[in-house]
């Protein structure tokens, strides 16, 4: 085990910080929310041409060919820049499933164009009864005259309104909550029958809804094994839980830092307020939460590609659990810490707590993934 | 960063695995895992048995009998003989006072005290608290004053864990009152049977006597059992507080309680349904689980820092202390509430098995009283958060 | 000791939601249900309705045209008002300014402010807070200078709830620059369309536009708009802020939450069966539960010490303000995870969208995070938690400041 940078880890990391510390400070940020897609295309090219959207896909298919700590620390450092560009529905999500079940040919077609900023990719997996259960697919698939066709509705896509094209689970066999029977189809996202509705997230990124209405998709655009869908969507909830926690370590740093600044320059009763213990006290047990979610999001980069499945997704739920739970508790505290400053509009640390509280209810919220690491008999044995 | 685990740390802990099944005895351990204190017998002789494997220092430098282990083997070492039920070595001699002994102790110290505590020959028991100088350790008041080739000491010593069993005990004394408050304080090695060294019980709030308070009446203590610098026994002792701080969350204690409370929980104690098929309580011990299993990855995190010599500008030990002092009474109170009516009976620590209730419940409740101290010693918890707040965060 | 409401008591209740299920004008309902901002006009016609009923000042002595009810009885009307849900009489108005000049008002403030205020004829904003100071009041900086029979005052208020619909600001301003901090503080009453005055928006994380900044520049108070003494204003101030206690665990705006976080539930599909089904939702729902149950008997009991001695305000509703955030807030996380991924959407939250148009095919959706978003503030308004806590341990525990 080894917890240091290794030289080129390093500069990676640089590269990243680097980027977000120039182009998204808060006011960058507000600039970006107010453009037409929600967020800058500039800044989508410039992590493009630093190669930070090819980074997890194989040399082989025109990607970098980086492993899940190097995802950790560009996903931390948009964390850190509450970045609203389509990384984790482009890279880490839709690309994640791409990775996990598309043939080599489809890779070659599609992992240039992304690496390019040429194509963005929202995988479409929730529907309004699905909750979290990634096997919950109404939408249907059939397939007619050498075409599948696709009908349904799928909400909540992320960033599915600037999509170019939509990665669409699809039941093309077995009942509504059946594991087996899913499949995936890259669908245009100006295909004929397909309605998108845009619209602004809680925490100021955007997503879509979209309607399906007897929408042609080519027999070439299936993704992986005909019905075999629900793998590939848990692996792309995988890659997404491991994002997520390293994006979601990124905000409570960055708001544990701020509010410990705040403290510092804030004065009332005739000094700063950071002499109170009671605030030293909110402080240090943000940090406490910090470290414990930082560790966790090592464990997921760690765990994201191990080939034993169980313990795989046991850890990973693990991993959800206690960022769910830290996050809630650094985004609380931040604005507490705050005061009134800290549930305005204009002041960046509510929007921290925004994103962290969003990032509960995405693959999973604690409850849920408790409940599974429960029922899969936890990690202590019950003989000593 | 590459966070695969080592091979070879894995064959080492196979062979720890090995050693211990090979050498403790069944009802030892079965003792030691029930909860209860252990005994001076059994410290001592396990402390010889791993003596003669060279094992009984482990952290200590290799030129005094250390093993030479990173700190990851040291504690792949300390996890497998806890959860195996092995007895704990004198942690005072061992963990407190070997490192300021091999670091500012004279060559005739170190040769008097460290090979004979390596052997389990000697136990040792820690006099620095008394009862106005807690948290607050520098305003101590027990006086030690020179008279020739001696220090005379008096003054009240309290909380001396284990003072029954020790045959050695070090102190720390003000010799200098007129400067600053940790200024005037010095180290001293004292014999438990010195005259003028009363010790007396304090029965914790488990019902139990392994507390006590130690009185210094005019008791003459050499000068050559100073340790270092004369009012310069703070720096010693801030040493000695600081020291192995990556192993502050008890990670192998937090991981027993867990393996028991789910042992617990899986018994059918009232006869119907077990409660960890309870979805609500399962998913409780799931949630324990989970701190866990961040606390074990921070630790190691501090385990690496400490393989380079680095403080990588965190301050681990304090985070690690406050999460795993909170996880053990969090996991303790749920272990109380798994034996449900059994939680209450005052088990004793022989002939247990003449009361109600599975043999699990033995000494449970006790710990669980216990460890209601791991908030308030090494540190309180209070004091850790001023730590972070303070010598971290800049407040 | 009865812990039980008497006969008269429950009696009330049932009168009291009885009016409301009449009263309350059906569009105002549909959007306290779904926490919906409510227009101006909304606010003022309900205010009307109660007034005409003689119930919208409940904390009122009957001297000042108020319903001369007993402690019980408002802690009553509110909780109904919580739970239906429907709309407080607004707290500027009647919690604050209105006692104030009953106490304070020379007489013929009284007869000609105390009517306008009931009825909402004037809205009144709460001029306290200032950049600067929050937490610590009295470090406020707004001077007033005495040139006549007007005060000519300068600075900039912050935090005014409400502001942008208010006619009128009650606020504190220095008088005395070279006093103690509390000793040369005034209190003026200001018009809000007086010259030099300006409003600008402040945008919470609701993404709601309720508190402003008031600048104030050079704008003229006749000095017959000060309330009480010169450089007496902070009496003024403390009776405001420890005057209306009653309602302050909000306990029936908890039991609201929980009840649409069940309703919610019922709707929400968890796998094969709804949300509410679901044991764990359960079990959080019946801890918050539980906890306000307590609550409810702290805040009764509370409520009787009160009555024995009620000029002093009781620190001990330090406790109530404390928890009943606190469960304020876990409901309204309840509410949020009930919601799940239907919550993501941030669209439509001042009025319902089209049906065909609401994200994720919820209408309701969009409604619920900004909920929880607000409610942070909650524990920072009105006495922030840690400052409630440093008033339980030192006036109730007597611990040192
Ligand atoms: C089981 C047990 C074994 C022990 N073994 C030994 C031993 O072998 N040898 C030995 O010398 N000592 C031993 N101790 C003593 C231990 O080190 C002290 O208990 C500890 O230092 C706390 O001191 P105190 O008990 O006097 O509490 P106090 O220091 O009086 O603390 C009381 C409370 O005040 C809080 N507090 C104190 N200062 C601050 C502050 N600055 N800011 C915020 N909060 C504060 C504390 O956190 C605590 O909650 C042991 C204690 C226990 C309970
Ligand atoms: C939504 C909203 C509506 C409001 N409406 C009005 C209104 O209508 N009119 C009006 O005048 N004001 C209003 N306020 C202002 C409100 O009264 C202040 O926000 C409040 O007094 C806290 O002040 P602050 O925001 O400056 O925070 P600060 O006082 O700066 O507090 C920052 C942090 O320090 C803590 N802190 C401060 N002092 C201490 C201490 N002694 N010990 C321990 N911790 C301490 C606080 O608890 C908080 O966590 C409103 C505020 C909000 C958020």
């Amino acid at each position: 085990m080894d917890f240091d940078l290794a030289d080129e880890q390093s500069l990676f990391k640089d590269a990243i910080d680097k980027l977000v510390q120039k182009e998204y400070g808060f006011e960058q940020r507000r600039r970006y929310a107010a453009e037409p897609e929600g967020w800058s295309r500039r800044v989508w090219s410039q992590l493009a041409e630093q190669g930070f959207l090819a980074l997890p896909f194989d040399e082989a298919h025109g990607g970098l060919g980086y492993g899940p700590v190097e995802l950790m620390l560009v996903n931390e450092a948009l964390g850190r820049g509450l970045l609203l560009e389509p990384y984790l529905s482009t890279v880490v999500i839709a690309g994640g499933a791409l990775r996990a079940g598309a043939s080599d040919e489809q890779l070659a077609l599609w992992v240039p164009q992304i690496a390019a900023g040429e194509l963005l990719v929202s995988l479409a997996y929730l529907e309004k009864q699905s909750r979290y259960n990634l096997a919950d697919v109404a939408t249907r698939a059939e397939l007619r005259d050498g075409e599948y066709r696709l009908s349904g509705t799928k909400i909540a896509v992320l960033h599915g309104d600037s999509a170019d094209r939509l990665l669409v689970a699809a039941r093309t066999a077995g009942a509504r909550t059946d594991e087996e029977g899913i499949s995936l189809f890259m669908v245009d996202a100006d295909s004929a029958g397909l309605r998108r509705r845009g619209y602004r997230t809680q925490d100021g990124l955007r997503a879509a809804d979209l309607i399906l209405s007897d929408v042609a998709v080519p027999a070439a655009n299936l993704v992986g094994r005909i019905g075999g869908g629900h793998a590939l969507l848990q692996r792309a909830s995988d890659y997404a839980i491991a994002a997520l926690a390293s994006e979601a370590v990124g905000c409570m740093q960055a708001a544990l830092e701020m509010s410990v600044d705040y403290l510092k320059q804030r004065q009332q009763f005739g000094a700063p307020i950071s002499r109170f213990q009671a605030l030293q006290h909110h402080a240090a047990d943000m940090l406490v939460e910090v470290e414990q979610a930082r560790s966790m999001a090592m464990l997921a980069a760690l765990v994201v590609d191990d080939v034993d499945e169980a313990e795989r997704r046991k850890t990973l739920s693990a991993v959800k659990v206690q960022i769910g739970k830290s996050g809630r508790i650094v985004g609380q505290l931040a604005v507490q810490l705050h005061g009134g400053i800290g549930v305005t509009e204009e002041y960046a640390v509510g929007h921290y707590f925004k994103r962290l509280t969003m990032i509960e209810s995405q693959f999973g919220d604690g409850e849920h993934h408790l409940t599974k690491i429960a029922a899969a008999g936890g990690f202590v044995s019950v003989t000593p | 960063m590459n966070f695969q685990p080592d091979p070879a740390d894995q064959a080492f802990r196979e062979e720890v695995r090995a050693f211990l099944r090979e050498q403790l005895p069944v009802d030892v351990a079965a003792r030691n895992r029930r909860g209860f204190h252990p005994s001076k017998e059994d410290e001592l002789w396990w402390t010889q048995l791993l003596y003669r494997r060279g094992w009984s220092a482990p952290h200590w430098p290799v030129e005094y009998g250390g093993t030479g282990w990173s700190p990851q083997r040291r504690f792949i070492f300390e996890e497998e003989c806890f959860l195996a039920g092995a007895p704990p070595t004198c942690a005072a001699g061992f963990s407190l006072l070997g490192p300021v002994l091999y670091t500012y102790g004279s060559d005739d110290q170190k040769a008097r005290f460290l090979e004979p505590t390596r052997r389990g020959e000697i136990f040792w028991g820690q006099l620095f608290s008394e009862p106005n100088a807690g948290s607050d350790l520098a305003s101590l008041k027990t006086t030690a004053v020179r008279d020739g080739d001696h220090y005379v000491v008096n003054g009240q010593k309290t909380w001396t864990t284990e003072g029954h069993y020790a045959d050695w005990l070090f102190c720390l004394v003000r010799t200098d009152s007129s400067s600053k408050p940790q200024r005037g304080i010095s180290f001293l090695i004292i014999d438990a049977k010195s005259p003028g060294v009363t010790i007396r019980p304090i029965v914790s709030i488990d019902d139990a006597h392994t507390l006590n308070e130690t009185f210094l009446d005019n008791v003459r203590v050499p000068v050559a059992n100073r340790i270092g610098e004369e009012n310069a026994g703070w720096s010693y002792a801030k040493l000695l507080l600081e020291h192995e701080r990556a192993f502050s969350a008890e990670v192998p204690r937090n991981k027993r309680l867990l393996s028991q409370l789910k042992h617990i929980a899986a018994l059918a104690l009232d006869g119907g349904a077990r409660l960890i098929d309870d979805p609500l309580f399962s998913s409780r011990i799931a949630e324990a689980e989970i701190e866990l299993r961040a606390l074990e990855w921070l630790t190691l995190r501090a385990l690496a820092d400490m393989d380079h010599g680095a403080d990588a500008g965190r301050p681990v030990g304090s985070v690690l202390k406050v999460r795993g002092s909170e996880l053990i009474q969090k996991i303790g109170a749920l272990i109380v509430e798994a034996l449900g009516p059994y939680g209450l009976i005052a088990y004793p620590e022989l002939d247990f098995e003449t009361l109600p209730g599975p043999e699990a419940a033995a000494g449970k409740t006790a710990d669980f009283l216990y460890r209601r101290a791991v908030t308030i010693y090494g540190g309180s918890n209070e004091i850790q958060r001023n730590i972070i707040a303070k010598g971290f965060l800049g407040l | 000791m009865d812990l039980r409401f008497t006969d008269e008591e429950n009696a009330f209740r049932e009168e009291v939601r009885s009016f409301i299920r009449e009263n309350l004008p059906k569009p105002v309902h549909a959007k306290m249900l779904e926490h919906r901002a409510l227009s101006k006009d909304e606010v003022v016609s309900w205010q009307r309705i109660l007034n005409a009923r003689g119930w919208a000042t409940p904390s009122w002595p009957a001297a000042w045209g108020g319903p001369g009810w007993t402690a019980v009885q408002r802690y009553i009307f509110l909780d109904e008002l919580h739970q239906f849900p429907a709309p407080e009489p607004v707290s500027f108005n009647v919690s604050m300014i209105g006692p104030v000049i009953g106490t304070f008002g020379s007489d013929e403030q009284k007869a000609r402010l105390l009517p306008r205020i009931a009825n909402l004829d004037d809205w009144w904003c709460q001029g306290f807070s200032e950049p600067g100071a929050g937490s610590d009041l009295a470090a406020l900086s707004t001077s007033a200078i005495r040139h006549g029979d007007h005060y000519v005052v300068n600075g900039t208020k912050m935090w005014q709830g409400m502001g942008h619909r208010a006619d009128w600001m009650f606020t504190l301003v220095r008088t005395d620059p070279a006093a103690k901090k509390q000793a040369g503080i005034s209190f003026l009453l200001i018009d809000m369309k007086s010259p030099g005055l300006s409003v600008q928006p402040i945008i919470t994380i609701d993404g709601r536009h309720e508190v402003n900044s008031v600048f104030l520049d050079n704008v003229r108070v006749p000095v017959a708009q000060r309330v009480y003494l010169e450089n007496k204003g902070w009496d003024v101030a403390k009776f405001l802020l420890g005057n209306e206690r009653t309602g302050i665990a909000r306990i029936g705006m908890s039991k609201y939450l929980i009840r649409r976080a069940k309703q919610i539930a019922a709707q929400v599909q968890d796998g094969d069966r709804t949300l509410a089904e679901d044991a764990g939702f359960r079990r959080r729902c019946a801890e918050i539960e539980v906890e306000l149950k307590a609550l409810e008997i702290t805040q009764m009991r509370v409520l009787a010490a009160m009555g024995e001695h009620a000029e002093k305000p009781d620190p001990r509703s330090s406790i109530l303000k404390i928890k009943g955030v606190e469960l304020r807030q876990a409901a309204s996380e309840l509410l949020l995870r009930a919601a799940g991924p239907l919550a993501l959407a941030a669209e439509g939250e001042y009025d319902p969208p089209n049906p065909e148009d609401a994200p994720a095919d919820t209408e309701w959706g969009s409604t619920i995070a900004p909920v929880y978003f607000i409610l942070r503030a909650a524990s920072i308004y009105g006495g922030a938690t840690e400052v409630q806590k440093n008033i339980l341990a030192q006036a109730v525990l007597g611990l040192p400041k």
